[in-house]
């Protein structure tokens, strides 16, 4: 307890990250009631998951979130008893309260405001739950919970209370305890002395069981006489459990040569002697005046508050100190350890809480240390590239001994980066929750009844690929509602269902990750959509277009279906940036659209940002990377190939199809166009909308996968460079981002002597 | 150079000295990271002359600044000589390509002098300040002003 500050801001910390956690088990457990799926279990779980929250809230004196969570926890807890019945209105109400507990707690953590107002209204849409069918069995209960949500409080206050309004319950009126452990605990001042605490004790306690604690502080002294550095308290404690006695003891073992402990079976019978203190009685260990009132009360508030008055009274009265008879002595006990740290404080019920869910054992690590991970792998894949290079160059023979171990070499290498990819990825579930909520909220926006339903929500994505996923998606989600979903008298007239369904689902396909949103609705109009981007001018009027066509006009800037501007989407800023964000993670974008029965859209992503398959090329003495998904073909010009376009354009023929040329090391200002391209390779790269260009390139060296690494900002950005890589004899290559390179082109492939070309 | 103006005048700063063009120039050996070797450096499309690339530093991408191209005397014949000072500027870390690297000194903040303002030379603006060791002028470079975060938006 030495240094206070920083243990506290990792505990917060960590209390934080288990919220995160908590949010998530409780809005799985929501999702499976509203699925009418639910049992007594999976109340359990939402209540605990809220519980947890509230305790660790409490103990870090947030208010707001202790007192949000205390109202939504006293009516989930009415559901647990059966005195409330979670139906279709209330879960959905037990849905915003989930929201509301994320943002209070996201406030908390952040230090920002939350919605007061929106939090008012279903703090009452609670009550009214809660004032339809409850009773006090939900006020009990939630008493009994309290004493976890108070404890931070004690132990900071504790050195300034007198320990003196205690009390109320002195150890003579206990009464005889029939069916449970009476333990009698006196500690040494030398149990102070060592760091240990009666607090941490009694909760372990009261973690086996029905716990009952009286604290007898008539040993202290008048405050004058009052030695702070000696113990005057002690605790008579009536436990009951079903553990046996090996176990109480079991919790005092660290500290049993520091106290005097009695435990009296609820079996044996008998008397004990008085127990006394083995040191003169002194100082109040901080903890407990309070303890009581933890026990009993309420609210932690009310607690700081009775600390703060039991300043103002007179310190303790001399009373003596009333012999308790006690069935029989069983002996001095063991101690045990300090629970350790606070930390106790939030976990114990969000222990129980993940036992609940299955928990798998995991470890929580660092993002950053993670990253470096990631970085040394990148290292020695570079390493071990320059290894098999020189040692290719030494022109040993292929079954010396060097050769075999590089081999194996090179086969662990990928196997380790594979290994520790695989720790980047994260299940997208947090992100498709987040999703839930956006649908529920836009969907109430616009009076539409849709629920989400997610699919292969445990599949594992590059952690930032799920980050930047987040912005798209939503942005998608809204459209699906806003525009997908048809209004609820529209789909009863179209003889489906009034509740619209949109369905997210995610799953690996050949090396990929596919998400695709899905949606139930009308499909897209696309004589409307054809007709609004006539109005627009994207496309003329007598233009011949595929439905395909049409449906990818919606990625177009500017675009917009919507008749009116909704309060959800319709400003024409949605899909071309969804389409710019997946293309920027190295993904692709696609729509599939039948009238009447819906629309999907399906985003497919590399399952990594850290290494790419690319085509190592050379041009104009400079080596560079292409990411092969780029790339379609790869072709060698034959004369007949090539055909004049402009005076400094050439366009190549392939197949049936016309395609610009375009030189690779000119567009890149490396050198000055080619006087002849015949027999130049050329890369044939996909565009965005499907057509195609031709990249020369002097040659192709290789096809492999390449590590990747960012340029500095120091570069702000370079057109047409997307990343670099480290190429196995330590150069830097550069790879290209060809569709930017397309996009941006000039198009000269021709410098000098125009005619001659015309005329070939 | 960071805490320059924190110290004393009294206090001692040291100073990396090296050789740009036929120039001497000067740098808070705290702001140094590493002093290395050259090595070819990969171009980079549309970059502005002064860049002269990248570089693989164990791992990391380095971009190279040609300190003399930059300052207006003209892009540096590269040789084995030459070396690649890597300097931290707070943001960034960057290499800077100079002739030579000639020595460290140690001199008194006191004996600092402002540079003269003459607004028709341009690249005044990359000096801070004057020292004379020795009856030669040694030019202490303003890192922030030379280094290409600035200027890559213009170029």
């Amino acid at each position: 307890m030495s240094d206070e500050e920083d243990p506290m801001i990792e505990i917060k910390a960590s209390f934080f990250v288990e919220c995160e956690e908590l949010l998530e088990s409780l809005q799985d457990g929501l999702q499976i009631m509203d699925d009418g799926e639910g049992d007594t279990e999976t109340i359990n779980i939402v209540f605990r998951a809220v519980h947890s929250i509230k305790g660790g809230a409490g103990a870090f004196g947030l208010d707001k979130l202790v007192r949000f969570a205390h109202q939504f926890e006293s009516v989930l807890d009415g559901v647990r008893s059966d005195t409330i019945t979670a139906d279709r209105s209330a879960i959905s109400v037990f849905f915003q309260s989930g929201d509301i507990l994320a943002d209070l707690v996201r406030s908390a953590r952040d230090d920002t405001d939350s919605d007061e107002d929106r939090t008012k209204t279903v703090l009452k849409e609670l009550e009214a739950i809660l004032g339809h069918n409850s009773n006090e069995v939900v006020e009990e209960e939630v008493a009994d919970f309290q004493p976890m949500v108070l404890s931070m409080d004690f132990g900071l206050d504790d050195t300034v209370n007198e320990p003196q309004d205690v009390p109320e319950h002195p150890p003579t009126d206990l009464p005889a305890f029939e069916d449970g452990f009476t333990i009698n605990f006196v500690p040494d001042s030398a149990l102070y002395v060592s760091g240990n605490e009666p607090l941490h004790l009694l909760r372990l306690l009261r973690e086996m069981g029905q716990l009952n604690v009286y604290c007898d502080t008539s040993k202290i002294p008048p405050l004058a006489d009052l030695d702070v550095e000696k113990s005057y308290l002690s605790w008579a404690i009536q436990l009951t459990t079903d553990e046996d006695q090996d176990a109480i003891r079991e919790v005092f073992d660290f500290v049993a040569d520091l106290c005097t402990l009695t435990i009296v079976s609820p079996e044996s019978g008998g008397s004990i002697p008085p127990i006394s203190p083995p040191t003169p009685p002194t100082t109040p260990p901080p903890t407990l005046p309070a303890l009581d009132d933890v026990l009993t009360n309420e609210a932690s508030k009310d607690i700081v508050t009775d600390s703060v008055a039991s300043l103002s009274t007179p310190p303790a009265p001399e009373g003596a100190v009333e012999t308790v008879d006690y069935p029989k002595n069983i002996e001095v006990a063991p101690s045990m350890a300090p629970v350790t740290a606070a930390k106790s404080n939030a976990s114990p019920d969000a222990q129980t809480a993940s036992k609940a869910t299955k928990p798998r054992p995991t470890v929580r690590v660092d993002l950053e240390r993670i990253d470096r991970l990631v970085n040394l792998v990148g290292e020695l894949v570079i390493n071990q590239a320059m290894i098999s290079q020189s040692v290719q160059e030494a022109d040993l023979s292929t079954n010396s001994a060097v050769s075999d171990g590089l081999d194996e070499f090179m086969q662990l290498t990928r196997d380790i980066q594979d290994s520790v990819m695989m720790i980047r990825a994260q299940p997208v579930k947090s992100l498709f929750q987040r999703m839930s909520r956006i649908v529920r909220e836009s969907s109430a926006l616009i009076s539409k009844s849709v629920r989400l339903k997610t699919e292969g929500d445990a599949t594992e994505v590059d952690k930032t690929v799920i980050e930047r996923l987040a912005d798209p998606l939503t942005h998608m989600i809204r459209n699906a509602v806003d525009h997908g979903v048809e209004t609820p008298s529209d789909r009863l007239a179209a003889g489906k269902p009034e509740e619209g369904v949109v369905t997210l689902s995610a799953g690996h396909r050949s090396g990929r990750v596919i998400i695709e949103v899905t949606d139930d609705g009308a499909g897209i109009n696309r004589p409307r959509v054809l007709q609004i981007a006539i109005e627009k001018g994207l496309v003329t009027e007598n233009a011949q277009i595929t439905d395909s066509e049409i449906d990818n006009l919606l990625f177009m800037p500017g675009f917009s279906t919507a008749n009116e501007v909704s309060d959800l989407s319709g400003r024409g800023v949605g899909m071309d940036v969804v389409k710019s964000a997946i293309l920027a993670l190295g993904g692709r974008v696609t729509i599939q659209s039948e009238p009447g029965f819906g629309t999907t859209f399906t985003i497919s992503l590399p399952l990594t940002l850290a290494v790419l398959d690319g085509m190592v090329i050379d041009v104009a003495q400079q080596t560079l990377v292409v990411p092969l998904n780029t790339i379609t073909e790869t072709l060698t010009l034959a004369q007949d190939d090539i055909r004049a376009l402009g005076p400094l354009t050439n366009v190549i023929k392939v197949r049936d199809t016309f395609v610009p040329l375009l030189d690779l090391g000119a567009e890149l200002g490396y050198r000055l166009p080619m006087d002849s391209y015949i027999g130049a390779i050329v890369l044939l790269i996909a565009r965005e909308d499907g057509s195609h260009a031709a990249l020369v390139v002097d040659a192709i060296q290789d096809q492999r996968q390449v590590v990747i690494k960012g340029l500095q900002d120091t570069f702000g950005r370079v057109p047409g460079v997307a990343a670099a890589t480290i190429l196995g004899d330590g150069k830097i290559a550069l790879i290209l981002d060809p569709v930017d390179i397309v996009a941006n082109a000039g198009g000269r492939t021709r410098s000098v002597q125009p005619n001659l070309q015309l005329a070939g | 150079m960071i805490d320059m103006e924190e110290k004393a005048l009294t206090a001692e700063i040291k100073l990396l000295t090296f050789q740009v063009g036929k120039q001497e120039y000067a740098l808070d050996i705290m702001s140094v990271r590493e002093i290395r070797g050259w090595s070819k450096a990969t171009s980079l499309p549309h970059a502005p002359a002064f860049v002269r690339g990248v570089i693989n530093l164990r791992g990391t991408v380095l971009t190279i600044v040609d300190i003399a191209d930059r300052l207006g005397m003209g892009r540096t014949e590269t040789n084995e000589r030459n070396v690649i000072i890597v300097v931290h500027t707070g943001k960034e870390t960057v290499g800077l390509l100079v002739d030579a690297v000639s020595d460290i000194l140690a001199i008194k903040k006191s004996d600092l002098q402002a540079p003269p303002e003459m607004s028709v030379d341009n690249n005044q603006t990359f000096v801070n300040a004057l020292i004379i060791v020795e009856e030669r002028m040694i030019r202490i470079l303003a890192l922030a002003a030379a280094l290409p975060s600035d200027t890559m938006e213009v170029a």
